[in-house]
């Protein structure tokens, strides 16, 4: 079970990290809402949680509770730039169907 | 597929329910927009990368949609009728307003309120112009963050007056977009640096653009930003600093007088000069002019601060100034902040280095300051803030908040603009002797009786220990607090009796409502002045009457027959003209009654005086306070 940064995302992370001053690393997670059923959570984490599961990719921590790990197992975290807009995408292998904007998928 | 941003803890938004919010430098010269990215101010550039959009329009036929930007700029010099520049300088201005509007080269049109253009598309006022660019900026900005923005911050000169920053909010509503709040040019950029974290003190913003330069004298306190002076050269900028090597280029090369396009030529190869010489010492200029002349200098950095060394100079005098229009020295200041491309000019980091002791604040790119610091204000506002963050509001109360005195008159308490969070106190007192309670009825409005504002609470302090009128000291402090809750409190001095209210000033009341209040004080300010005038004259006789009243019961034995009749007949004679229109009679009226009076006085101040040193040394007398000139508040409102 891994969920990995790319290097361009986890480069962005760090830079974001600094200006920011402070936390422990990013938080991802899942939670139910959204038209598709899921959607993701991408936060900074100032302090982990007792179920949290801790992953480690280019040098940034990475926090995910129990509960949200098996719906992003295997998801790399990109960061993407199309056209006008940049950001981070997720590259979620569980999933099946995605809404049409991305935030919110089912598996 | 949406792109997604990293939020703060607990802060992730619902699929669909980002809060995307911008922050709109709206430049004389070039305008630029920011959002926050992950918690990180950032200006959003154009499909090619480039930041600013220049404030210029083209407008062509009438159904074809204005060009806005390098575009329109471009076609400045083929098309000068229809392509407005600088049209922020006509915000909310009328014709007459308009300095060297005979050298430019529109087809100016006066009309009521604001001047207007005549274009190849129809008359437009700058409010629609700018409206072109607001709308330029806002559909880069949606296609950038992928959705509907819900509102914009967008930066004003901190002197910018009601009826242009009215335009400005109006240019913006045509463009579609939701003004959160207009903030200070300088404020903006004071908040791109984190000052409003900083600790509370003087900060100075030197803002050297394109044209323009302005000097801002700020004060932050509780995490707000007062602006205490302004100051500045609205023809003074980066541009002149062109035209200085442009002229040197003239003379080190010894060229006859140019054709235009030369001109523009050799302008460009000064510009560039200027701004390669802000990393290098010694900047090439090279140029093969159409009339077959080649052009080969070198400017060396020493020479181009030679040559500019005025123009440094006068942009320090208006700084000088504006310290001294807010009762500072060099020494208050705590910091300075530098805004506008041409402040990264060696010279000028160095001359403001000087003149203010201080490394000035300029590791932001000058540019973008403004706009990165509105982003951050936009952020805020639209509610995408983290918990336990500190967030500042930048706000004003719309009218002036104050308290009915004797006579039905308003006496101000909070003016209108003013920033809030605020808190103003103000000392009243009795009117009538024993008095024992005070009535306290909070209006809003900027008319002076309290007939024509609005009412907001009454309430009543008690407790007051019976005194002469006029000897209780009552503090009555009025605070409005970020959200805009107005709270009012009266506490008395001696006994520390207090009572207050508290009220939402703004609530119920529509932007229509307040313009339309603003109107009616404007077109009242000369009959409310004269009947404020005649009200205190009124007031003033009722005070004068109650306190011969109060003496001739008291020592009416120091008075013979004549003489305390003498007196009755003025006061039926001023109480006779206080029933009257005439202020003059009045004050007439009253001075009867004090020559009348005289005598009876003297006597009195003498029986007084007696019955004080009877048995005491000098220094058990103490010092006679001075009576202060409080206003007097009556027992029922």
């Amino acid at each position: 079970m891994a969920v990995t940064l790319s290097e361009k995302a986890a480069k962005h992370v760090a830079s974001y990290m600094a200006k920011r001053g402070k936390g422990i690393g990013l938080r991802l997670g899942v939670r139910t809402s959204g038209c598709s059923g899921v959607a993701y959570k991408l936060e900074f984490a100032d302090a982990a949680e007792p179920d949290d599961v801790e992953f480690e990719s280019h040098g940034v921590k990475i926090l995910i509770d129990a509960k949200s790990l098996p719906y992003l197992d295997g998801t790399e975290l990109d960061y993407a730039r199309e056209g006008l807009s940049e950001g981070f995408k997720f590259n979620n292998p569980n999933v099946k169907d995605a809404c049409g904007c991305g935030e919110s998928f089912s598996v | 597929m949406e792109l997604l941003q990293i939020a703060e803890p607990g802060q992730s938004a619902a699929p669909h329910q980002h809060k995307l919010a911008v922050g709109i430098d709206l430049g004389t010269t070039n305008s630029l927009v920011a959002t926050v990215r992950s918690g990180l101010s950032v200006v959003i550039s154009d499909e090619l990368g480039r930041p600013l959009l220049p404030s210029v329009v083209r407008y062509l036929q009438d159904d074809v949609p204005a060009k806005v930007g390098y575009e329109a700029k471009d076609a400045q010099a083929l098309d000068p009728r229809n392509t407005i520049s600088s049209v922020k300088r006509f915000m909310g201005r009328g014709l007459k307003d308009i300095a060297h509007r005979e050298s430019m080269p529109y087809d100016f049109e006066d009309s009521a309120g604001m001047v207007r253009v005549r274009t190849v598309a129809g008359s437009k006022s700058p409010v629609e112009v700018s409206a072109e660019i607001l709308k330029t900026l806002r559909e880069r900005a949606e296609a950038s963050l992928g959705g509907q923005l819900v509102g914009a911050v967008i930066t004003v000169p901190a002197y910018f007056d009601d009826a242009q920053r009215q335009a400005t909010k109006d240019a913006a509503k045509l463009a579609g977009l939701s003004v959160l709040r207009l903030l200070n040019e300088p404020t903006a950029a004071a908040i791109a640096y984190g000052l409003d974290n900083a600790a509370e003190g003087v900060y100075a913003v030197y803002d050297l653009g394109g044209g323009t330069f302005d000097i801002s004298i700020l004060n932050l306190s509780r995490g707000v930003f007062e602006v205490m002076s302004t100051g500045g050269d609205s023809a003074l900028g980066g541009d002149d600093f062109d035209q200085r090597i442009f002229c040197w280029i003239l003379e080190a090369a010894k060229l006859q007088p140019l054709s235009a396009e030369d001109a523009h030529v050799l302008l460009t190869c000064a510009r560039e000069a200027k701004e390669y010489l802000t990393q290098h010492g010694v900047a090439p200029i090279r140029a093969r002019l159409n009339s077959g002349e080649i052009v080969d200098l070198k400017l060396t950095t020493e020479v181009f601060t030679e040559i500019t060394r005025t123009l440094v100079t006068k942009t320090i005098q208006p700084v000088k100034k504006a310290l001294r229009d807010a009762g500072l020295t060099v020494d208050d200041v705590k910091g300075v902040v530098m805004v506008g491309g041409a402040t990264r000019m060696p010279q000028i980091q160095r001359a403001v280095g000087e003149f203010f002791k201080q490394e000035p604040l300029n590791n932001l790119d000058p540019d973008k300051v403004v706009a990165l610091g509105a982003a951050a204000q936009a952020n805020l506002l639209a509610g995408n803030r983290a918990a336990g963050d500190e967030w500042l509001l930048l706000d004003v109360i719309p009218l002036s908040l104050g308290l009915e005195t004797m006579g039905g008159l308003v006496e101000r308490i909070i003016p209108r603009n003013s920033t809030i969070p605020v808190a103003r106190a103000q000392e009243f007192t009795t009117f009538r002797d024993g008095q024992t309670a005070i009535a306290i009825h909070v209006v809003q409005g900027e008319r002076e009786l309290v007939s024509d504002c609005r009412s907001l609470a009454r309430f009543e302090l008690r407790g007051i220990p019976p005194m002469v009128a006029g000897a209780a000291r009552i503090r009555v402090t009025f605070q409005v607090d970020a959200d805009g809750l107005l709270s009012v409190s009266a506490r008395d001095s001696t006994s520390g009796a207090e009572a207050s209210v508290t009220v939402k000033p703004s609530y119920g009341l529509s932007d229509d409502e307040i313009a339309n209040m603003l109107k009616d004080s404007l077109a009242h300010t000369k009959d409310d002045a004269q009947r404020r005038a005649l009200k205190e004259a009124q007031v003033e006789a009722q005070r004068l009457i109650e306190a011969v009243r109060s003496a001739l019961k008291n020592d009416a034995d120091l008075l013979v027959a004549e003489q305390q009749s003498a007196i009755e007949t003025a006061i039926a004679k001023l109480q006779a003209a206080m029933l009257g229109e005439e202020r003059r009679d009045i004050t007439l009226a009253m001075d009867a009654v004090e020559v009348a009076t005289r005598d009876f006085a003297a006597r009195r101040m003498d029986k007084s005086i007696r019955r004080a040193f009877a048995g005491k040394t000098v220094d058990e007398i103490g010092v006679i306070s001075e009576s202060e000139d409080n206003k007097h508040m009556g027992e029922h409102a």
